[in-house]
């Protein structure tokens, strides 16, 4: 289902006089500094794939090698080993010609410092791409004139770069790069000029245009916050080296390396981090049609106040707790269908840990998840809330309650004072 | 006690060489001064030719249109004061030299500048030259010149051309390789060619740079006139000398002051044609 729209195959990039030799002993696995007297290994044996219509962030330390990566991905550098395939282009190997005649229609790119001309107005800043490509001015004028609506530009075409603030020639920056209409949008540090207020603007409209235009972005950052909001799958590099790919959340949850675990340590996790990545496997689930006392029974075997009830489709109905499920028996009820809670705020496998502490703290029993189809798909133990909201190697955490089972069950015997913290445990 | 070591005969080896220069290349030398000699008379006539206070009013309406009814005013006082000390022809002889002179040194100087911003060999080459051209003592170029050109105005404006062109070259240079490397780059990347970059990017882009060494090459060439009336180009530099050699104060002041206002003229003209390069005007333009 999803197509590469860029295929990047152990690509090399050396500044300095040797690059050759440096890639030959790169490859034999020499590091950044074995080589130093030979250039700069700016990128080594980077691979990876962007698919169309994704968001690929890169992200890492300064001088990593983010922006050289970038700068290869429209010919600006040619990588002195390895592939970059665009579309049925290598690269590596084609022609300067070729190379601007991909650069006019295929990729285009978003500065840091949004690399406008001063001296032109706004509308001929956003035209540019076309101006290259020797469009007419009409048709110039009209699509750069849409690209300006796109960004909400629209009135400013006449004013000059320096009457505007830097978001809004930011706005120009990202106008221009969509008047060339290419299917490929690079953006190296687009966004880190900005004051943090318009710099969430503008991940918010990138996210928007993303989602209307489908266009694939390869997008470079430092911050990490910014890298997990964006991000379809995140790029970590290092030295020159990529030493992790995956979704913020494998990030997040499975860190590559102690560098990787170093760079996320001040994320704001519960932003980042979804309910399926806490989710397990219920522990116990009641069917509604079972009977009062037989769910009881199955309580007590595993210790537990309360259980998730879902349908004959497992379909999730809403939770039973021990209390009532006595009532019920003691009324004499044939199913537990008439005790059963249903939960005020549904939860879903993408939901952001920061919204499942309100439905946590008002579900008496681990918080079901369910799926798009309403099935239950796992439940999440308040205990791994509290535990996810804490990075494992925090010392601070280490008294906390929510750190682990066995204080829980060595603690209460008897079970817990309330019926929601007992059913934490597994 | 002040015998050399040994002896260098540097001198008698330049000697050797412009005589082989004017022996090898007498041909060229003569269409060179035969085509300068015509740009400058016919520029000359057309400064000099008309009454005075036309051409004083032509001047004043540059500077009108180039900043405005003060420098206007100003120019026109000045060129009636040079036109009143007597000092009229020669004046506008140095100004027809001046420009000329000026204006080749842009015309080689600018590419050559161009190139050194583009190629680093090139610079690495053009630099030491230029600074052998600027620390030489001017008077110097007048020599070879004087050789191989012989007498008028043009072994003076060779000499004015080399001396001045060196300031032509390092600004259009500087300011190529000041412009915002980014901004460079959004060209390349959504693929403008290497000659529309120059063109589109970075020519004006350096605009204000460039034009602050069209000054500096006006203002050397101004100067370099004074001397090149040793050597009988004419204008206001013939009178300077030839008070200098009489010892006559009062036309030497009168030449001189001459010198002033034309070089006031000049300076002033070129900084407000920088300040109207679009570039200059868009830096100055702040939000509303
Ligand atoms: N044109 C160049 N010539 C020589 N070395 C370079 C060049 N460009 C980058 N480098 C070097 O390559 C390495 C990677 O630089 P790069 O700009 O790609 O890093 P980065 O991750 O983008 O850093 P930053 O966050 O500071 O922008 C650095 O050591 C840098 O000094
Ligand atoms: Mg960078």
């Amino acid at each position: 289902m999803s197509v590469n729209a860029l295929r990047v195959q152990n690509v090399y990039k050396v500044f300095g006089r040797r690059p050759a030799e440096a890639v030959s002993k790169l490859r034999e696995g020499a590091s950044r500094s074995d080589v130093a007297d030979l250039g700069t290994a700016a990128v080594i044996d980077a691979s990876f794939e962007v698919q169309e219509g994704e968001i690929f962030v890169v992200m890492g330390l300064s001088g990593s090698g983010k922006s050289t990566l970038i700068r290869m991905l429209n010919g600006i550098w040619r990588p002195n080993g390895g592939h970059i395939h665009l579309g049925e282009d290598d690269l590596s190997e084609v022609s300067a010609a070729r190379m601007r005649e991909i650069r006019r229609t295929r990729v285009s790119m978003v500065f840091q410092h949004f690399a406008l001309l001063p001296h032109r107005t706004v509308l001929d800043n956003a035209a540019y791409p076309l101006e290259i490509q020797r469009v007419p001015k009409g048709e110039r004028m009209e699509r750069a004139n849409r690209s300006l609506e796109m960004v909400g530009l629209d009135g400013w075409g006449d004013k000059l770069p320096s009457q505007l603030s830097g978001g809004m020639r930011q706005r120009v920056g990202l106008a221009r790069a969509l008047t060339a209409d290419t299917d490929v949008l690079l953006m190296d540090e687009a966004f880190s000029a900005l004051d943090p207020l318009i710099r969430r603007d503008m991940q918010e409209q990138l996210i928007d245009l993303q989602q209307r235009l489908g266009k694939t972005i390869v997008f470079i950052t430092h911050d990490l916050n910014e890298a997990m909001r964006l991000g379809d799958r995140i790029a970590v590099m290092r030295d020159g080296r990529i030493v992790q790919i995956g979704t913020a959340e494998q990030i997040l949850s499975e860190p590559a390396d102690d560098y990787v675990a170093r760079f996320i340590a001040d994320v704001d996790r519960t932003r980042v981090l979804q309910a399926s990545s806490l989710m397990r496997k219920p522990t116990l689930t009641l069917r509604s049609t079972t009977g009062p006392r037989r769910a009881l029974r199955e309580l007590e075997e595993v210790q537990l106040a309360g259980a998730v009830v879902v349908d004959r489709d497992r379909k999730l109905l809403g939770t039973v707790v021990d209390e009532d499920l006595l009532q019920a028996q003691r009324e004499g009820a044939d199913t537990i269908e008439g005790v059963v809670r249903t939960l005020i705020t549904p939860v879903n496998e993408d939901t952001p840990l920061v919204d499942l502490f309100a439905p946590s703290s008002e579900s008496p029993v681990p918080l079901a998840v369910v799926d798009d189809q309403g099935r239950l798909s796992g439940v999440i133990p308040r205990v791994s809330l509290l535990e996810a909201m804490a990075p494992e190697d925090s010392p601070s955490s280490a008294p906390s309650p929510a750190n682990g089972d066995t204080e829980i069950t060595a603690a209460e015997p008897e079970g817990a004072q309330t019926t929601t913290s007992a059913g934490g445990t597994r | 006690m002040n015998e050399p070591l040994f002896t260098l005969p540097l001198g008698s080896w330049v000697e050797t060489f412009v005589d082989w220069l004017t022996d090898t290349f007498a041909v060229i030398f003569t269409f060179i001064k035969t085509v300068l000699e015509g740009l400058y008379d016919a520029l000359d006539l057309v400064l000099g030719g008309p009454p005075p206070l036309l051409i004083a009013v032509v001047l004043a309406l540059l500077a009108f249109f180039a900043k405005g009814w003060k420098l206007a005013v100003g120019t026109l006082v000045g060129m009636l004061v040079i036109q009143s000390v007597g000092q009229w022809s020669n004046a506008m002889d140095s100004l027809a030299l001046v420009l000329l002179a000026s204006l080749i040194a842009l015309l080689i100087g600018i590419p050559v500048g161009v190139w050194a911003a583009r190629n680093d060999t090139v610079s690495l080459v053009v630099r030491p030259i230029l600074d052998f051209l600027q620390t030489m003592p001017a008077f110097v170029y007048l020599i070879p010149t004087v050789v191989i050109f012989l007498t008028g105005a043009v072994p003076g404006m060779i000499a004015t051309i080399i001396f001045a062109i060196a300031p032509g070259i390092r600004f259009t240079e500087l300011g190529i390789r000041q412009v915002d490397k980014e901004v460079v780059e959004a060209g390349h990347a959504f693929g403008s060619s290497p000659g529309r970059i120059l063109r589109q990017i970075q020519i004006p882009l350096a605009l204000p740079t460039i034009m602050g060494g069209v000054n500096q090459v006006i203002m050397l060439a101004l100067s370099m006139v004074v001397i090149a009336g040793m050597v009988g180009a004419g204008g206001l530099g013939a009178d300077v000398y030839s008070s200098l050699t009489r010892v006559n104060v009062g036309l030497g002041f009168e030449a001189g002051f001459s010198v002033v206002i034309l070089a006031m003229f000049l300076d002033r003209i070129t900084a407000a044609l920088s300040d109207r390069s679009p570039v200059a005007k868009a830096l100055k333009t702040r939000a509303a």
